[in-house]
């Protein structure tokens, strides 16, 4: 097993800045915006930039919510994984909101399809936009962009994206593992 | 989440404690889908259930439908009333007849004890026992218990106390295992002539005063008196009974703590407990309810996800 460093804490800084400038160049002051961290991974990012926002930007009440899609996947009963589900955080309905998917990686698509589908639970969205700190391209199964990304990196199957968070690992850096 | 150690639902015996953590977890989970301004996740859109109804039933099959439904499986019903049963076919005969029409999972509820297993040792789908006999009605203790969880934290060191005709109720044979198996105390309570005679061999106390009981435990669990099951008169009549076995607000405002009330339903309103009891804030029978929806939910959901596709 090797593996490489991808993005270190400095880079994974920058970026988180990146985007949150991206998100406020689009969204002006949030007031009609919702993120929404995919869980259970997405939370983490979400939370952070929520943070960024707040501290760097002087957006506040931006309104935030961790949807969790284990009942909407399309994969329960076809792999041999045990899916296991998160907490959803969903105290408001979306109808007529710009929502914005936030996740780490992106890699089949999948999960967003089914974050699509679960969304509707909580309204009609005006708009959906997909944030990803790691876009795995070549990789995907279903016809899913992300709107704004971290880094593109080109991995093989049977290699792995592993996103570390301060909060949960200690330290925020990003590797990629080949088994 | 790890997966259930047993491939169908027969009783709570053949469960473990992981087993019934896991199921809660999972109920958590369902609870709050249930909860949401849509109440439905597509996740067993390619399963389908028969239910399978040999005795009535009004709660028990109306919260698996209402469960199956949430979790977006096709559903097909089955009454004893209305089938081929009167015209003389037997039950692996009835249930094949349906099996051929593909149904991955059968809740079956029969009058017989033990039936569930023998469905399962001659047909090939998942099977949730809904009540067999006075035998074991698993997912009612698992709602009974998670309900106990919910309002006093857990279930583990709690005191229970069974009320009334333990002798032909499964509710009490599988809320003792639960009970047990969640490091809960237990006691029955009940006429003489209405428990049954071994069990204090399941480490169970037997109390045949009613005040003496509520005086000790945290929850009552209240049974009906099962009339319909009653070849005999066990007990002298109805007024006697309640003279004796039935709750009252004066009984409970004589104890020096608040207990929570439990019953399984239906009631028998001035018999086992009185209205005011039923519906005062101490009883949580409308919590039951709908604990049961996300409880059967959750055993679907984990005994779905072990069909192989």
């Amino acid at each position: 097993m090797s593996q490489k460093v991808l993005l270190n804490e400095k880079e994974v800084n920058i970026i988180l800045h990146r985007l949150a400038c991206q998100l406020i160049e689009k969204h002006n002051d949030f007031s009609n915006t919702i993120l929404v961290g995919l869980q259970p991974r997405g939370k983490h990012l979400a939370d952070r930039l929520l943070q960024l926002l707040k501290s760097d930007y002087n957006i506040s009440d931006t309104q935030i919510g961790y949807l969790d899609i284990t009942f909407y996947r399309d994969d329960f009963r076809r792999s041999n994984k045990v899916l296991e589900a998160s907490e959803t955080q969903m105290n408001f309905i979306v109808e007529g909101k710009n929502v914005v998917f936030i996740d780490d990686v992106l890699y089949t698509g999948r999960s967003i399809r089914a974050a699509l589908t679960a969304i509707q639970s909580y309204g009609r969205p005006k708009s959906i936009e997909l944030l990803i700190l790691i876009d795995r391209r070549f990789s995907r199964h279903l016809p899913i962009q992300p709107d704004y990304r971290g880094r593109q990196v080109d991995a093989i199957d049977e290699e792995k994206v592993v996103v570390n968070w301060k909060e949960t690992q200690g330290e925020d850096n990003v590797y990629l593992i080949k088994q | 989440m790890s997966t259930l150690s047993v491939e169908h639902l027969l009783g709570i015996k053949h469960l473990t404690k992981e087993d019934i953590h896991l199921i809660f977890e999972t109920t958590d989970h369902f609870k709050q889908v249930i909860n949401r301004p849509i109440k439905k996740v597509p996740s067993l859109r390619d399963i389908t259930i028969a239910n399978l109804f040999f005795e009535n039933s009004t709660r028990t099959k109306l919260s698996f439908e209402i469960a199956q439904k949430r979790l977006s499986a096709d559903v097909i019903n089955f009454s004893a009333g209305q089938s081929s049963l009167k015209k003389g076919e037997t039950l692996i005969d009835t249930v094949n007849n349906i099996l051929s029409m593909k149904v991955d999972m059968v809740v079956m509820r029969h009058p017989k004890p033990g039936a569930a297993e023998f469905l399962m040792q001659h047909v090939d789908a998942k099977i949730i026992n809904a009540g067999d006999g006075a035998h074991e009605h698993p997912t009612q203790a698992l709602l009974d218990t998670y309900s106990i969880r919910e309002k006093l934290g857990h279930v583990e060191g709690k005191k229970v106390v069974i009320v009334g005709d333990i002798l032909h109720s499964r509710v009490a044979l599988s809320n003792i295992f639960a009970l047990q198996l969640l490091g809960a105390k237990v006691k029955v309570c009940g006429p003489k002539s209405l428990i049954p005679k071994y069990i204090e061999e399941l480490g169970v106390e037997v109390e045949t005063n009613l005040k003496k009981a509520l005086q000790w435990c945290d929850v009552a669990n209240m049974l009906r008196v099962q009339n319909e099951r009653m070849e005999v008169s066990y007990f002298p009549s109805t007024r006697e009974y309640t003279q004796q076995y039935g709750v009252t607000k004066a009984l409970l405002d004589e104890l020096d703590k608040p207990i929570v009330i439990m019953h399984p339903g239906p009631i028998n309103r001035g018999v086992e407990i009185t209205s005011d009891v039923a519906d005062s804030n101490q009883a949580i029978i409308l919590d039951q309810v709908e604990n049961g929806v996300a409880i059967r939910m959750a055993v679907t959901y984990l005994l779905a996800s072990k069909i192989k596709s």
